[in-house]
């Protein structure tokens, strides 16, 4: 059946006049369509200023580092693989260190539970933790005051420490603490030097932390026996990075001894395995927000089904006219279809424009990473394709309804 | 115009079938101006169902236009009523958010005609009103006009498309006297104009407006008379 162009000029027009004639009817109508998506374009929003910000924390966090931790294989019993043979040794982190080329830094870190005591202050659970002078590269952490540690602090296994402010605050050290002594485990070190406060605040190394540090020979006298260490190191350049990550790992497996068929008992990370772990996450929270829009626009389309039911029957007389000066069944139903459309688009517009708002007012809430919360472009196209279709399948039923009826029946209708 | 041979209804209600129509001739030829009259259950509502193309047959030849129309589906119907029939009712079935003109302007949409403009509408809509002698308030919505004046827009609606034939069921009945005689006067100036007009009514002096007065009794034809016989033949009675 052929319509004409008038035809659906008209029958939008004639939409919007129903929606406009029961203002109050269409917008209850059409809320669990709004809700449905304003919440997912509001949480797209949240997700995509979230994704934007760590991402751009990692950019500068470095996306040549790479992290070596011990790693007990998967599907290993327990007994088969103690916790000696993962563990990393200060040697095997020289020897990474001479048979890695691709390496441009490397050092081991670890981290002792001890008391810090200053002159009127005792603290606990503050973070101390033993590096290699390489640290200061591989973190990208300089030192605002005083200087940095030399190789001569770790050879000689000298009592210094390096602080951050937070620490210097929390120690009530004068100025800036350089040049003061505090006690480490019992010993005295003296304060050499005020590192910069990293800028993270996404992985809870935030400006308020505490934070000492110690040169890594002097750490392992304060650790008891099988202590654990990870490794920092970082690639010369980003495009390196996959290579020296395969020179990590063929070191290790030869120094460990460990033969071809044989699982690692280390695991060698980069950032960008960061990057894609996080990316799957964010997809994995868009699939369920996804799956929740599902539903409220299920129970949306059930909403406008029933008034598009209610429509139909107090449009009686009139599809019945429209019928008597010509209307085929198909026009009926697609005038009834295309009501039932335009409902869900509107429904879909306000959705929309409700979870922009919400974006907006995200990206003012202090300290939240959402500073680049936006609804991108797609998820407005997927919001308006989702409505059209609910309005589709929801208004279909309703509008077979109305095109079946009887012009003469109808015109009868009371 | 109308050819209506052997023309038969039967309905089905249960078990029960109900013969509305047995076996009915007519004729009516262009440019005539014919009342049908009848008691309720005499079949003149389906008769007027069929030759307005609302329905179909069960039996019998209708030709429309020197177009058979019995046998045809309801999409090809609904283009015949479209083109060749004009429906006027008794409650008048304006459209209450359209305006006059909006409401007269109604069959277009659902017209094949293609690349009409809307002045070319618009014109035609305005000539239509014209016709039935209403040129302002053409803005205003029903709920802005007097019963006259709306029934007088339905009529305008129903020969938009010059249609074959102008089928009016009561068109009166929600009208006083007064402008009853208004509105019959305004069918008696189609018809002079050249419309085929068809009424159903069962007021005499309605039908007095007519040429011609078909009455129905039991699905068949009681009488097909002039005016002048009928009337004479009433006064006998």
């Amino acid at each position: 059946m052929i319509l004409t162009p008038y035809f659906y000029a008209q029958a939008i027009k004639l939409a919007l006049g129903q929606i406009w004639a029961n203002r109050r009817r269409s917008i209850l109508t059409s809320l669990g369509i709004i809700v449905g998506v304003a919440s997912t374009t509001a949480v797209i929003a949240a997700l995509t200023g979230l994704k934007a910000s760590v991402l751009q924390e990692f950019e500068s966090f470095g996306a040549n580092r790479i992290f070596v931790f011990p790693s007990r294989p998967d599907n290993v019993p327990r007994n088969k693989v103690p916790w000696d043979k993962m563990r990393i040794k200060p040697w095997e982190v020289r020897e990474l260190q001479a048979g890695c080329p691709s390496l441009r830094a490397i050092t081991p870190v670890t981290e002792i539970g001890v008391t810090v005591l200053s002159a009127d202050r005792e603290l606990e659970g503050i973070s101390v933790v033993g590096i290699w002078p390489d640290w200061h590269e591989t973190e990208n952490r300089r030192v605002i005051e005083g200087r940095q540690f030399s190789q001569i602090d770790e050879d000689r296994e000298r009592q210094v420490c390096l602080l951050n402010e937070a620490a210097v605050d929390a120690l009530r050290l004068p100025d800036d603490g350089v040049e003061s002594h505090i006690l480490i485990g019992g010993r005295r070190f003296l304060v050499v030097g005020l590192v910069e406060t990293i800028q993270s605040r996404m992985f809870g190394m935030g400006a308020d932390t505490g934070e000492v540090f110690i040169p890594f020979s002097m750490a392992v006298k304060l650790q008891p026996p099988e202590y654990f260490l990870r490794v920092a190191a970082l690639a010369r350049n980003a495009e390196v990075s996959e290579e020296a990550q395969i020179e990590i790992q063929r070191t290790m497996r030869r120094i460990r001894g460990i033969q071809p068929g044989d699982p690692d008992t280390f695991r060698v990370e980069a950032i960008d395995r960061y990057i894609e772990q996080f990316k799957t996450m964010a997809t994995g929270i868009t699939a369920v927000a996804a799956g929740i829009v599902g539903i409220s626009l299920l129970v949306g389309g059930i909403g406008i089904m029933n008034i598009m039911l209610v429509s139909v029957s107090e449009r009686t007389r009139e599809i019945g006219l429209r019928k008597a000066v010509g209307a085929t069944p198909a026009a009926i139903l697609m005038q009834f279809l295309l009501e039932a459309v335009v409902l869900c688009l509107f429904g879909g517009l306000i959705g929309v424009l409700c979870g922009k708002l919400t974006a907006i007012g995200l990206t003012f809430i202090p300290g939240a990473p959402l500073k680049h919360a936006d609804v991108p472009m797609w998820a407005v196209g997927v919001s308006f394709a989702f409505s059209a279709a609910v309005g589709v399948a929801f208004g279909f039923f309703p509008a077979l309804k109305a095109s079946r009826l009887d012009p003469i029946e109808a015109l009868r209708h009371e | 115009m109308i050819r209506i041979k052997g023309l038969r209804k039967v309905y089905r209600v249960g078990e029960e079938q109900i013969h509305a129509l047995r076996g009915l001739d007519l004729q009516i030829g262009s440019n005539e101006m014919v009342a049908v009259m009848g008691v309720s259950g005499s079949g003149k509502s389906t008769l007027m169902n069929i030759i307005g193309c609302l329905d179909r047959p069960s039996a019998g030849s209708y030709e429309l236009d020197s177009k058979s129309v019995a046998k045809m589906t309801a999409n090809q119907l609904a283009l015949v009523r479209n083109e060749k029939v004009g429906f006027v009712f008794q409650s008048f079935e304006l459209l209450a958010r359209q305006t006059a003109l909006e409401n007269v302007e109604l069959p277009l949409i659902y017209s094949l005609e293609r690349g009409l403009t809307s002045a070319e509408r618009r014109r035609r809509a305005l000539e239509a009103l014209d016709r039935v002698r209403l040129t302002d308030r053409v803005t205003h919505r029903p709920n802005q006009l007097s019963g006259g004046q709306r029934q007088r827009v339905a009529i305008a609606r129903a020969i938009l498309n010059r249609p074959a034939i102008l089928m009016a069921d009561e068109p009166t009945g929600n009208l006083d006297s007064v402008t009853s005689h208004e509105i019959m006067e305004i069918f008696r100036k189609l018809h002079q104009d050249g419309q085929t007009v068809l009424i159903v009514t069962h007021e005499n002096d309605i039908a007095a407006y007519c040429q011609r007065v078909v009455r129905l009794k039991d699905g068949q034809i009681l009488s097909d008379l002039s005016i002048a016989e009928d009337t004479a033949g009433r006064a006998v009675r």
